[in-house]
């Protein structure tokens, strides 16, 4: 059949046969048996042109409300964010993104020096000695650090609070289950994670205690406090944190964590319903040789020029197979190359400057909030996000927003039983100080 | 090429340059030290480069000129599919539609999304045969522990809590007994015969009642049909195992036989190899999974559902593994994968395997007098050759690999699978031209002659990449992770 992606021609077909020694492509598939085969083809959608199919599939995108078109005001783990144009320009030079996993350094030189500056750039934010090239996303990241911590420790049980993201919390009790650990929750008390409970919780069968910072609700937690709780105990501190907010908080390295994850969505990545996104998972030098996934290393050639390689692959599964300690085998690493980009075009001060922008952005939407008598559920800390109360079910709140162009914040009541009737609001650099008024009086008049 | 080291964009820093653009602050400013707790204000900013627009563009440039892709050249890296990426899937992925979305708006406001989703999941049930599929695991490795985990919660469901043990060929991806080990099972080996097949009588005598699970990729790593399949199920159903098909080389086989057909219960699929991803220098992928009935309650939540025309997830699902990643998986590798589909079409998608398999087995052909071919029988979508002959002479595989990179080649894989001495596995995929394995067979052969008349060049190669070999002995033994600023 003639098709743009297969360049056979009859000719080259008879050609391959008679080479081959066959008459017919048919007899390559006579091995497989009778009554397994295939007959026939798919019962699926014939083909389109290339011009009718961009035609349908951008009315099919058409009917979703996007955020370019709608001012969003939900986050709660993924965000609208400024993402610099040139992003998406080095992410379509076709040398990187039609690349396989760099396993010949020689003619991948580009890649290997690109996830390096990705290391580089994880390992300062965050204040970690070493990060590795990416992992799927922020939720597996830390169900991948919980493993790495009981392996390490070779204890069997992990403290998460409930003020990490719920779907995270999800994603690690699925993990633990296939390495029979044990996952329990730490308690909530005004949106932070509980302290006394987690004195009460923590013992030394605990390997990891996983605290979101900022946390789900957008409030800091104090890491200077929770620190000496978990390092007296024995246990990897284990913080999961939004690298942005890292622009203007003290980094988790710093305080003393064992073990950072999370996702760089923020920085140039596309909300994309969800993924893909792009885990990052960074550690002190003593866990260097129990990272998960693939690691950069810088080295020299035979010449003495400086190059890149995949290097402590005896970690991998490709060489451990059944004692290997993680399975993950690729990388986010076009994904790790956007958020490189948005990164370095951000820069030493554009980080912090975004950074900032958040927090005074919410400051001013909690204020107004106040202002219009809205109760905001927690005080305290914030990032970009804050929780308010609502008179009407958020549903019909956000219902009326969208009416107004707005995109709502997210139903608290989908996660936590008691917080029915609670939204969770995110500001971004991205709204305006006109958003933020409209979306303030359009929530004062559906509440009352 | 450039022989110049391009420097580390941290080494092209210059304070107070800037290559942002920052929305207006229209709000009055705060001082962060009223508002956070002390000391959790960041004092020391993070070091990242301070660049203008221009020498970002330059610099990525240049770095995509150290790289390799399907788009600069033959890429016949075995096991891997690295097939054209087409355009259409790119520009479609970017629509704002698909590329601006929260997973977490009303459901009533992502209906084309999910529509997409849903249409996505119904064309893989009749690619593969099976009741239903989840989009959710992010790559072919994620979808491996998937389906253990269903598995073993489909034995633990059934008060079966002794099946410990999920056995593995010896020539299997080595993700295979990974994901076993992490979904907590013991892997077991079962042997490969003369003809690079399953050995029957080896995995007779290694099931059991203890036996969770078969992992099998078919055509195997070697390309080979696993013409014994239906007795190979037999076996493992009949001591109440279940078979799982590790869906790396579908390539070979779509439109051909089908992993449900063939017996199999679980199936994981590769987006970005089948389907144009595209591989991304790594990532992302994504890896969807397919069940038979026995499964269903099993799927990972939510499950996407359709009920009068409106799409929704469903959530309660009592017996769900539960979550394997945030949201729903990766949508914009599965809008990429969904675009593809929809342009080759039922016939499209035949002619692909066909045209793979018949690439595959002429190069085999025209290779097999220079290279030792362990396993003389037709292939599927990809072949291994041996370098045994070479190895003699002194030259090893991965020398004739490095040499291929002069010519402008990516080379195949090598040393795999682990029972074939000195392997290269060799996937042309459907999208090169007779022109071009030709130039790669005459690249080949010549490599073959070098290494009886002059073996240096082949032992010294490359020579004209922008780098020799490396010290990875050196990076491994004193590894330097990230960069630092020269004191």
């Amino acid at each position: 059949m003639k098709h743009r992606y297969l360049p056979m021609t009859p000719q080259d077909e008879k050609a391959m046969l008679d080479t081959i020694g066959i008459k017919s492509i048919d007899e390559l598939f006579a091995d497989i048996p009778e009554k397994v085969r295939f007959k026939g083809e798919y019962n699926i959608k014939p083909a389109k042109s290339e011009s009718s199919l961009t035609k349908e599939l951008s009315q099919l995108a058409a009917k979703n409300a996007d955020s370019n078109t709608y001012a969003s005001f939900l986050g709660a783990g993924v965000y609208d964010h400024y993402k610099p144009i040139i992003v998406d320009h080095v992410i379509s030079r076709s040398e990187f993104y039609t690349a396989y996993t760099p396993y010949q350094p020689e003619i991948s030189q580009g890649e290997l020096q690109a996830i390096f500056e990705f290391q580089t750039m994880i390992s300062e934010l965050t204040g970690m000695e070493i990060a590795n090239s990416s992992m799927y996303d922020g939720g597996t990241s830390l169900a991948e650090a919980g493993m790495l911590a009981a392996g390490h420790t070779r204890r069997k049980k992990i403290l998460v609070s409930r003020a990490v993201h719920p779907e995270s919390r999800d994603v690690v009790r699925s993990y633990a289950l296939g390495q029979s650990i044990t996952v329990e929750e730490i308690p909530l008390k005004d949106g932070h994670t509980d302290l006394d409970a987690l004195k009460e919780m923590i013992d030394d069968n605990t390997a990891a205690v996983m605290i979101q910072y900022p946390n789900f609700f957008g409030q800091v937690e104090n890491l200077k406090e929770i620190e000496p709780i978990v390092h007296e105990a024995g246990a990897l501190f284990t913080v999961s944190s939004n690298p942005l907010a890292l622009g203007a908080l003290t980094p988790p390295g710093t305080l003393g964590a064992d073990i950072t994850v999370g996702d760089a969505q923020p920085f140039g990545i596309p909300e994309a319903f969800g993924g893909p996104h792009c885990g990052y998972f960074a550690v002190t030098k003593a866990l260097m040789r129990k990272v998960p996934g693939r690691l950069v290393g810088e080295t020299t050639d035979e010449d003495g020029r400086r190059g890149f390689v995949l290097t402590l692959q005896a970690r991998e599964q490709h060489i451990r197979r059944d004692k290997a300690t993680s399975n993950i085998c690729s990388n986010q690493a076009l994904n790790a190359l956007a958020a490189s980009v948005a990164m370095t075009a951000l820069g030493k001060e554009g980080t912090k400057e975004m950074a900032i922008q958040n927090i005074t952005k919410t400051y001013y939407m909690k204020q107004q909030l106040k202002a219009a008598g809205f109760e905001i559920a927690f005080d305290g800390a914030h990032f970009n996000e804050i929780v308010v109360k609502t008179g009407a079910p958020v549903k019909q709140l956000n219902a009326s927003l969208l009416q107004k162009g707005m995109i709502g914040g997210y139903d608290l009541g989908l996660s936590y039983e008691e917080f029915d009737r609670h939204v969770l609001i995110a500001v971004t650099e991205q709204r305006t100080k006109e958003e933020i008024d409209a979306f303030v009086q359009e929530m004062g008049a559906t509440h009352a | 090429m450039h022989k110049d080291n391009q420097p580390l964009i941290f080494e092209m820093t210059k304070e107070g340059r800037v290559g942002y653009s920052l929305p207006e602050l229209d709000v009055p400013e705060i001082d962060l030290a009223d508002l956070l707790p002390e000391g959790l204000v960041r004092v020391e900013a993070a070091d990242l480069p301070e660049v203008s627009e221009l020498d970002i563009m330059r610099h990525y440039t240049a770095l995509s000129k150290r790289n390799h892709g399907v788009d600069s050249g033959f890429y016949p890296l075995g096991s891997c599919t690295m097939k054209y990426n087409p355009k259409i899937n790119e520009s479609v992925a970017r629509y704002s539609g698909f590329a601006n979305i929260h997973p977490l708006q009303d459901e009533s406001t992502v209906q084309g999304a999910m529509e997409l989703m849903y249409d996505l999941q119904e064309h893989l049930k009749e690619i593969t045969g099976m009741d239903e599929v989840t989009l959710q695991p992010a790559a072919g490795a994620h979808g491996e522990w998937t389906g253990l985990m269903m598995i073993r919660a489909f034995h633990e469901a059934n008060g079966d809590t002794k099946r410990t043990k999920v056995i593995v060929p010896d020539s299997a991806h080595g993700t295979n007994p990974a994901s076993a080990t992490v979904a907590g099972f013991e892997s077991v080996t079962v042997k490969s015969n003369e003809h690079g097949l399953v050995d029957l009588e080896d995995l007779k005598r290694v099931v059991g009642e203890d036996t969770a699970a078969l992992m099998l990729t078919n055509p195997n790593t070697l390309g080979l049909y696993e013409e014994q399949i239906l007795e190979m199920a037999a076996i493992i159903h009949e001591v109440g195992g279940k078979l799982y098909y590790d869906g790396a080389n579908l390539n070979a086989v779509m439109s051909k036989a089908r992993p449900g057909d063939m017996g199999f219960d679980v199936v994981h699929l590769n987006l970005h190899k089948t389907f144009t991803g595209p591989h991304g220098g790594g990532g992302p992928g994504s890896g969807p999974v397919g069940v038979n009935k026995d499964l269903l309650p099993f799927l990972p939540k939510p499950i996407l559902v359709k009920k009068d025309d409106v799409f929704a997830f469903d959530y309660d699902r009592p017996q769900s593994i539960g979550r394997v990643k945030p949201f729903y998986g990766n949508f914009g590798i599965n809008v990429r994968a969904y675009t593809y589909i929809r342009s080759m079409g039922p016939d499209g998608l035949k002619a692909v395997t066909e045209y793979a398999v018949l690439n595959a087995n002429y190069m085999m052909r025209r290779l097999q007098e220079h290279f030792d071919l362990p396993y003389d029988r037709h292939c599927k979508h990809e072949f291994v050759l041996s370098g045994r002959r070479q190895k003699k002479l002194g030259v090893r595989t991965l020398d004739m690999a490095k040499r291929l990179l002069d010519f402008g080649y990516h080379p195949p894989t090598i040393y795999f699978p682990l029972n074939v001495e000195e392997g290269m596995m060799i996937e042309p995929t459907e999208t090169e031209s007779k022109e071009t394995l030709d130039a790669f067979i005459d690249a080949m052969i010549q490599i073959a002659r070098e290494v009886e008349e002059n073996p240096e060049i082949v032992q010294n190669a490359p020579h004209t990449t922008v780098i020799s070999r490396l010290d990875e002995t050196k990076a491994a033994r004193k590894p330097v992770l990230r960069y630092h600023k020269a004191e």
